[in-house]
């Protein structure tokens, strides 16, 4: 029976207009397959690689600098050459696209839950509460979210989950203020008066009636957000004020590759580069498709 | 618009008050900076002296009460490292930072605006679809390895531009000035294209989106069948209204590249006040930090007020209460 229901569901989406025009964007197709290609990686990529390049005891100081296959004087066990400490580079960049992807969905979700709750209550209390929390809202985005960042990591130090506050810190109110927007104009339709009217518990109604009707834009602005907090995380470890030097950051990589670039290592901090790039394109490219797809003023 | 500008005014004063206050809590927190100033063999009597010397000695509520003091008469404490006022110190190198920032704005807008307005008009062509998937690259690129990129191509391997420093500067008005020399402009070309290019990128996006968007409304067709030229259908009627949102934009962005610079600073080694301020968080210099935060947000509260004050001319609809 739940079987027959699921089974219906997948099949409306797979024949809603929405998929029929991502199966037609290869744009859209590309960002997913480029965001899936991430995920395994993430979640498969360490089984895969020879070893693991934070695990000093894997590491060879003799091996340190070798180039790409290509290159003179490199060493067929590292395909993309290696860093200072003897590091293989397509290990080191897995563990990199690991951290970096779970810190881009981590921070996605916490903003998420965090800017729609408050975006919620905003919106559908109104008065003092309402005003402070977009007061709020208000100072924080007229400051930049890399010094709000910055500020946070200052005062906290280096480390993962360090970075992972600071990143949520500066990235739930855009939620906020999009959810409070949208809320103020859905609590007045008859939907939720019917709600009340049938006695539903302000809870319930807030995040089971209304709380549905507002997350089209909440998912789009999600969806843009990983790769923003991608690269934020990758620019806030790259100064030196992010991840710490014992745990594996493409940002970090980048930064080790640039004390040596007048040395003609180039690899050391031109592939992480590339990577990113590759990752965030992935992203915006299905967010930019999600974006034109629930944006009425373009139909 | 008296008592709105008034009221405004207010906000920006309790604003500052409230930041500073979290500024100076959250650099409290840091290490201890006479440890890391001292050498490590110093002894615990040295470390008081220390400590007694940079006023860290008293209770947190009694530093709070002489650092709301010394704000308020300008002061926003002397740099452990160099002894000097950190204000001068960053006012020192804030005409650096202004020059990147400032010319990477010019470069961002004079072919951002252009190309967007190109691409929102004739969206179907080749040319605009390359030019949308270029931009949608440098968006989704780190700064931080563009700049590095540059620097190999560049510098290392071609070996035209220099890739640290400001070169040869010419004193104006009591500031330094890389502009004005040739080998300050060579200096400046690599660092000011790092800065402007997701500038670029997003503004080309925004100014194209608005025009897609105005395109549509009734009072361009009205203009098309009223039989204005094409031309003056896109520059005089549409660019109007498309740019409002990119100016706004504008001006918080300004603010958002003072920021960023700190990033291309670093790469370039250009003596700027975002270097300044990586350079002091390494070393825990506080009041430097201090300053600089206190002082970046003025900026952002002064550029926000300005900007809704600039939106109410460019757009007579919005209505400032």
């Amino acid at each position: 029976m739940i079987t027959t229901v699921r089974m219906t569901k997948l099949a409306g989406i797979l024949h809603s207009e929405g998929f029929y025009n991502f199966r037609h964007n290869p744009f859209a197709i590309a960002g997913a397959l480029i965001i899936l290609l991430f995920l395994l990686t993430a979640l498969f990529g360490p089984r895969l690689v020879t070893q693991n390049p934070y695990d000093l005891a894997q590491l060879d100081l003799n091996d340190s600098y070798k180039p790409p296959i290509w290159q003179e004087g490199s060493d067929p066990r590292f395909v993309l050459g290696t860093d200072d400490q003897g590091r293989d580079m397509v290990s080191a960049m897995v563990y990199g696209v690991r951290m970096s992807v779970a810190i881009g969905f981590c921070v996605t979700i916490i903003c998420m839950t965090v800017g729609t709750t408050l975006g919620l209550i905003s919106g559908y209390k109104g008065g003092r509460l309402d005003s402070f929390i977009m007061g709020l809202v208000n100072v924080q985005l007229s400051f930049p979210s890399l010094l709000i960042a910055m500020l946070v990591l200052i005062a906290f130090g280096r480390g993962v989950w360090k970075i992972i506050l600071a990143l949520s810190f500066s990235g739930w109110v855009t939620y906020a203020r999009t959810v409070r927007g949208t809320t103020m104009a859905e609590k007045n339709k008859e939907y939720v008066e019917a709600a009340k009217v049938i006695g539903f518990s302000e809870s319930t109604v807030l995040f089971r009636h209304i709380l549905p009707n507002v997350m089209t834009p909440v998912i789009v602005i999600a969806t843009l957000q990983v790769g923003t907090v991608i690269l934020s995380e990758a620019t806030l470890s790259f100064l030196g004020i992010g991840i710490p030097i014992t745990e594996p950051s493409l940002g970090l990589l980048v930064a080790q590759g640039y004390v040596v670039l007048f040395s003609g290592l180039w690899w050391v901090s031109v592939f992480p580069g590339l990577v990113l790039m590759f990752l965030v394109v992935g992203m915006n490219l299905l967010g930019d498709f999600l974006r034109d797809e629930f944006n009425p003023r373009l139909k | 618009m008296l008592f709105y500008i008034l009221k405004r005014f207010l906000q920006m004063v309790v604003v500052i008050a409230i930041v500073g206050t979290i500024v100076f809590i959250f650099v409290n927190m840091l290490g201890d900076p006479a440890v890391l100033l001292l050498p490590p063999e110093a002894s615990p009597e040295e470390l008081a002296k220390a400590r007694a010397v940079m006023g860290l000695d008293k209770s947190s509520w009694e530093q709070y009460k002489i650092f709301v003091v010394n704000v308020l008469h300008g002061n926003l404490g002397n740099s452990f490292v160099f002894r000097e006022p950190a204000m001068r110190l960053i006012f020192e190198r804030m005409p650096a930072t202004l020059e990147i920032v400032v010319l990477a704005m010019f470069l961002a807008a004079v072919i951002a605006i252009p190309l967007g307005v190109y691409v929102g008009a004739h969206p179907n062509t080749f040319i605009s679809r390359s030019i949308l998937s270029l931009s949608l690259l440098c968006v989704s690129m780190p700064t931080f390895w563009f700049g590095i990129v540059l620097i190999l191509i560049f510098s290392v391997q071609l070996g035209w531009l220099p890739s640290s420093g400001r070169g040869d500067v010419v004193i104006l008005w009591g500031m330094r000035f890389s502009f004005m020399t040739w080998d300050g402009i060579r200096h400046l070309v690599l660092p000011a294209i790092t800065l402007a290019v997701q500038q670029l990128a997003t503004q080309l996006r925004l100014t194209r989106a608005g025009m897609m968007e105005v395109l549509r409304q009734d009072y361009i067709k009205f203009a098309k069948a009223k039989g204005v030229s094409p031309h003056n259908v896109l520059y005089g009627h549409a660019l109007k209204n498309a740019l409002i949102p990119v100016v706004t934009v504008y001006g918080l962005e300004f603010g958002g590249l003072i920021v960023f610079a700190t990033i291309t600073e670093t790469i370039f080694a250009w003596p700027g006040m975002g270097k300044l301020l990586i350079d002091s968080i390494n070393i825990s210099d506080r009041p430097v930090i201090i300053a600089y935060l206190m002082l970046a947000s003025m900026l952002f509260v002064v550029i926000n007020f300005i900007v809704d004050i600039l939106y109410t001319v460019i757009d007579p609809r919005i209505d400032l209460r």
